[in-house]
């Protein structure tokens, strides 16, 4: 397909490969930490580690918002949904995330409540709308790209008059989420992932553009390359990276030019603007309570919100005691220094949250990574 | 559940919803959060919503860029022809 296929060509792939292994300094390591999971599952489908020199280390980061969704919040999509006349409409990721019983979305449809997968936000509303005996609930998750379309169904709930449709939103935000990690007490503490430089969001940075990544350069003097999703743009990025760094800049560069602006989309973020404003602070898995991480809809739209609607307790539930996830999404661990990283916990029985999307870290390295690195070990010994 | 990809407007249905050809799948998509999307043009396709328009001349220079030997292989070969 046009624009894609040309991205993944073997060649150009080499070559890009050739020109990072010219002018990565051997007598330095790189870490480069790719914040999205749509980079992590491109890094681990299309092997991009292999054509990279051993001093380059790509670290996860805790761009999937399955995986950063903290289990309370699960256990609260549950409860909703249990509660009798409720629908609750949900993207497919969500459905098998566990939660510390053991339980998950996925079950608690099988045990009879009116759960629905749903591939759009815009699917919601044709529910609600063949539904009007029931309440129905929109799931939302999701970093800066997923927002735009919750805020235009609700949008469209006033404008068609529901009052049968709320949002349970669960929206939260790249740049601070980015902030927070450096200045994480782990990675200040341990200094065990000294992060030289970032990966930037692809899609979401086409709504948000490449401007609110400058503050964060100039701050915390770290790099910032926004690529796109395909292994070409990856390995470009990576590369753009390694120059900046051998110059000593800290600059935000934009690879992925051919769809994201300096100032983004301003049509979605005006929409945003008008039906969400920011939470004080907002629970991730993984990483803690972080401060104006995340959405919350705005009074103006309040019928349209299931917190308002619904009796909703903040409930704070621990990970799995075996789980690393949280060391992982800050980068502190790999997929492979959990003890029950493929035996217990794999993508069809997943323990932690990691593992359940494919742009888990751990479900893209247990896809794609795993085999490869037994397979290194052995030639290796 | 990030991934997104670029599709083709193949029709549009009505001021703010299009069908996109996606490898030989049609699908209806939203317009709502773009501007000025005219049939042939490239979108960015995410959770049913078009994202983003495509710019065809930066995705081009993109891929020259990804063609350029790096300025080390040119040193490199000088000095060897030396
Ligand atoms: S392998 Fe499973 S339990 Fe271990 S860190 Fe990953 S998601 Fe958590």
């Amino acid at each position: 397909m046009k624009y894609i296929d040309e991205f993944r060509d073997g060649d150009l792939a080499r070559k890009i490969a050739a020109n990072i292994r010219l002018e990565a300094d051997h007598s330095r390591s790189y870490h480069l930490m790719e914040f999205c999971g749509g980079h992590t599952h491109a890094i681990s489908r299309y092997g991009i580690v292999d054509l990279l020199p051993d001093n380059i280390h790509m670290i996860h980061g805790p761009g999937c918002p399955v995986c950063v969704l903290p289990i309370g919040r699960v256990e609260n999509a549950i409860q909703l949904a249990q509660t009798p006349g409720v629908i609750l409409c949900s993207y497919g990721d969500m459905l098998r995330i566990p939660t510390a019983n053991g339980m998950s979305l996925l079950k608690t449809k099988a045990q009879g409540a009116d759960i629905r997968m749903v591939y759009s936000s815009a699917d919601t509303i044709k529910i609600a709308q063949n539904n009007p005996q029931h309440q129905v609930v929109f799931l939302a998750i999701g970093f800066e790209t997923t927002t735009p379309p919750t805020a235009v169904v609700i949008k469209q709930a006033q404008a068609l008059g529901l009052t049968n449709f709320s949002v349970f939103c669960n929206h939260v935000l790249t740049p601070s989420a980015i902030s927070h990690i450096l200045q994480s007490p782990e990675v200040r503490q341990l200094g065990v992932v000294p992060l030289d430089g970032f990966i930037g969001p692809a899609h979401v940075s086409t709504v948000i553009g490449s401007q609110p990544y400058e503050y964060f350069a100039e701050e915390f003097q770290k790099p910032v390359v926004i690529a796109g999703f395909e292994p070409l743009d990856v390995m470009q990025a990576i590369l753009m990276l390694i120059r900046q760094l051998n110059e000593g800049r800290a600059e935000v560069e934009n690879e992925f030019t051919r769809a994201v602006l300096p100032s983004g989309n301003r049509k979605a973020q005006m929409l945003v603007a008008e039906v969400f404003e920011l939470r004080r602070s907002f629970e991730w898995r993984g990483l803690g309570l972080v401060p104006y991480s995340a959405l919350k809809i705005k009074s103006n739209y309040a019928e349209f919100d299931a917190e308002q609607r619904f009796q909703i307790p903040s409930i704070s539930i621990a990970d799995n005691k075996a789980c690393e996830c949280g060391a992982i999404l800050r980068g502190v661990k790999q997929p492979q220094d959990c003890k029950i990283f493929g035996t217990v916990c794999t993508p069809e029985n997943p323990i932690g949250s990691c593992m359940v999307s494919s742009e888990g870290a751990c479900a893209a390295h247990y896809s794609y990574g795993r085999w490869r690195e037994t397979n290194a070990d052995r030639m290796e010994n | 559940m990030c991934l997104a990809i670029p599709a083709c407007i193949e029709q549009l249905i009505s001021p703010d919803s299009a069908i996109v050809n996606l490898g030989g799948v049609r699908k209806e998509i939203s317009l709502a959060l773009v501007e000025e999307v005219t049939i042939g043009d490239y979108v960015i396709v995410h959770v049913g919503y078009a994202l983003q328009k495509l710019d065809p001349i930066e995705a081009e220079q993109t891929l020259a860029m990804f063609n350029q030997m790096s300025k080390l292989s040119d040193d490199m070969g000088k000095v060897t022809e030396e």
